[in-house]
């Protein structure tokens, strides 16, 4: 277990080095520099300060090389937490991120949870009692999942609020909540909005999940040692739950890791749709902005935050199948 | 590989087949054996068709141009269609609509619609109204169904903001949008069966590599991504240019579950007797992955690909409702669906949801058919 491990994880560091690579080359992609960017912007507002925009290049080493350019960014951020210069905010990109950041990890987690402990028994349900109603009615709404994107899903479930309660829904906070400090309170008022973005978020994965647990039940359940522990007189459920189940369980497992990118992208674009305060209203808008620092630190902390939920996700993986960490 | 007499039970109640044919009968036709058992997927190709069909004559299809409007009928709810009238002289057939009635509330400026069934507008088949090229060729002048007089309102499906025709707007978005799935998935076929059969065939350090690679770019989020990639699209370019670069990175993160498709059909395969023998036969490797190998798998990788497109309108559809994929004057999808971000014009004009269903439509049909051929792929199990 150790050994897979440790292999585990140093496979996830060049992953993290590409992906900061990767991030970095966004800043570059829009024409000009980040120094030009500022100074339109300066033009736009005032008079152009000659040193303030010196004093940007020589901070972002604009005028050298990429690879120098980028060992200045990473080197910023890794050793000193200095992730740039937001000029849309004109604040420094990291405590606007943290907090944003924070709540998106908030919304894909509780999203993360709701996939699983809805998509697990639904699929049980639907391998054990097969072809039957519910069987029928779950199998309907997967594939209704599967074709409905999450943001249009967002949108019909803000309308029927609006429309049928009268609630308008955009946010994560009442009004009263929007702008106080951390409290119980405020966490049960962050609670009692986050049901309609984590189905949002959710539908999609909890619809494939349930079709995997599905299938792969169905070829459990159809083998012999099924009928062997039924004939020694199992209790129906206890035999189910102790060892089909848990077989059916592997594949799902190792597909619950691959769904965490997905998640995120769906909490991106459902933020945007019901304007919450995670990353992705304000991902968007700096990306329209062009405030590159801000929008590519977005997106290497969002790849970052998914790479690690998949190595976790695989050491669990391996925890669970002895047959992985021995290989 | 099992002997083509196990697929007799398959095939051989489905019509006068007898063993005979069956043996003798080519692996696709296998396949089509099967997969017309699938009756939901033979549904959903004829949808898929239809849809392409639609795509291809939109100009003639729609009663409209996309941006023909008229402002006073903002947000105009959907007429209906009818076909028999009472009048006081009798009963009178033949297809019209009810003209509109506006009354504009003073204190929120608002609009409000009702149908005013003394204004009749009289509707045919093969009208003739603005002249179009179809497929920037054939000069013509009638189109399927519109009003008897050119400038009459006609809103089988609701008018937007603008008050353009919403009917015929998804009509010219279904070229855009089921093109993008079209032409982005033969992007990443060509570099997913590239990179996926080299890393396959050759497997060693190359696969390593790839695999790594196909890894990091999969554990990336691809909403962001697409998101920071197309909004470095520059604002100034052509349409066609913005068209050809959405499909490209949509391509960048598809490729990948092409490539691991090929890879492991390349690694069942490279063991399999009938290579073995043709490299024994001294074909050059070239051949031996074209003529022995390709054959083989090509039905899997058309299920893949047929599953892959419905993935990539979605995205379309998601980065063109953000704003950043493709923008106005082209019309898809995503585009119209951008329309109706805001809930409070929704609750008043709910018919803007429209494309979405659209969108709903296309995939469904294309996630069956996907499945449906997935099934049939292997005539042989």
């Amino acid at each position: 277990m150790g050994r897979y491990f440790i292999r585990r994880v140093l496979y996830a560091i060049p992953a993290l080095l590409v992906i900061s690579f990767i991030s970095f080359l966004l800043i570059q992609l829009p024409p000009g520099t980040f120094a030009d960017t500022v100074a339109a912007e300066m033009m736009e507002s005032a008079s152009v300060n000659e040193s303030a925009i010196r004093a940007i290049e020589e901070r972002y080493g604009l005028n050298q090389p990429i690879m120098v350019q980028y060992w200045k960014w990473i080197s910023g951020i890794l050793l000193r937490g200095d992730f740039g210069e937001s000029f849309i905010w004109n604040r420094p990109v990291a405590p606007l991120m943290w907090e944003r950041l924070g709540l998106t990890l908030v919304l894909t987690a509780s999203a993360f949870i709701f996939v699983c402990v809805v998509s697990v028994p639904i699929g049980i349900f639907s391998a054990v009692r097969q072809y039957s109603v519910g069987d029928y009615i779950a199998t309907s709404l997967g594939f209704l999942g599967l074709a409905v994107p999450s943001f249009l899903f967002a949108l019909i479930l803000m309308y029927i609020g609006f429309r049928y309660f009268g609630t308008s829904i955009g946010g994560f906070f009442s009004p009263d909540f929007a702008r106080a400090e951390w409290s119980w309170a405020r966490v049960a008022d962050l609670l009692s909005n986050l049901w309609m973005p984590m189905l949002a978020v959710g539908l999609a994965g909890t619809a494939s999940l349930i079709r995997i647990v599905r299938a792969n039940l169905l070829d459990e359940l159809l083998k012999p040692y099924v009928a062997a522990a039924r004939a020694k007189g199992l209790s129906e459920l206890s035999l189910l739950l102790k060892y089909p189940v848990r077989l059916a369980l592997i594949p799902f497992v190792a597909t619950v890791g691959w769904m965490l990118p997905q998640l995120v992208s769906g909490a991106t674009i459902v933020s945007v749709v019901m304007s919450l305060p995670t990353t992705g209203p304000m991902l968007l808008r700096s990306l329209l902005g062009q405030d590159m620092y801000l929008a590519a630190s977005f997106i290497m902390m969002l790849s970052g935050l998914t790479v690690i939920g998949t190595l976790i996700s695989d050491v669990l993986l391996a925890l669970v199948d002895p047959r992985i960490r021995f290989t | 590989m099992a002997a083509p007499a196990a697929a007799v039970p398959a095939a051989a109640e489905s019509s006068t087949d007898t063993a005979a044919t069956v043996q003798l009968a080519s692996q696709w036709r296998l396949i089509w054996w099967r997969f017309r058992k699938h009756k939901l997927a033979l549904v959903s190709g004829v949808v898929v068709i239809l849809v392409y069909l639609v795509a291809a004559f939109a100009e003639f299809l729609a009663p409209f141009s996309t941006d023909r409007m008229i402002s006073n009928l903002a947000y105009a709810p959907p007429q209906r269609l009818r076909l028999i009238e009472q009048t006081d002289t009798g009963t009178r057939y033949g297809l019209y609509v009810y003209g509109y009635t506006a009354e504009v509330d003073m204190l929120s400026l608002q609009r409000t619609f009702g149908v005013d069934e003394s204004q009749r507008i009289d509707l045919r088949l093969l009208a003739k109204s603005e002249p179009y090229k179809l497929w920037g060729l054939i000069p013509l002048q009638r189109h399927l169904i519109g009003p008897v007089d050119q400038s009459a309102p006609f809103y089988p499906l609701g008018a937007d903001r603008l008050g353009r025709d919403l009917f015929s707007r998804i009509i010219y978005g279904t070229r855009i949008s089921m093109t993008v799935g079209l032409v982005g998935v033969t992007l990443s076929l060509v570099l997913g069966v590239l990179l996926g059969g080299v890393s396959g065939y050759f497997g060693g350090t190359v696969d390593l590599l790839i695999q790594r690679v196909m890894e990091i770019l999969r554990s990336m989020p691809t909403i962001p991504l697409w998101m920071g990639l197309a909004a470095a699209i520059p604002d100034f370019w052509s349409p066609v240019l913005v068209y050809f670069m959405i499909t490209i990175i949509l391509s960048v993160i598809g490729w990948t579950w092409l490539a691991q498709a090929v890879r492991g059909k390349f690694f069942s395969l490279k063991t399999e007797d009938f290579v073995i023998a043709a490299k024994l036969d001294g074909c050059s490797e070239l051949q031996v992955i074209l003529s022995h190998m390709v054959p083989s798998f090509m039905s899997h990788i058309i299920a893949t690909l047929t599953l892959a497109i419905p993935q990539m309108i979605i995205a379309e559809t998601a980065l063109s409702f953000l704003g950043i994929g493709l923008r106005p004057p082209v019309v898809s999808w995503g585009v119209l669906l951008k329309e109706a971000q805001n809930v409070r014009v929704l609750v008043t004009s709910p018919w803007l949801f429209l494309p979405g269903a659209a969108v709903i439509v296309a995939v469904l049909a294309f996630n069956f058919l996907g499945d449906g051929i997935r099934d049939a792929a292997d005539p042989y199990k």
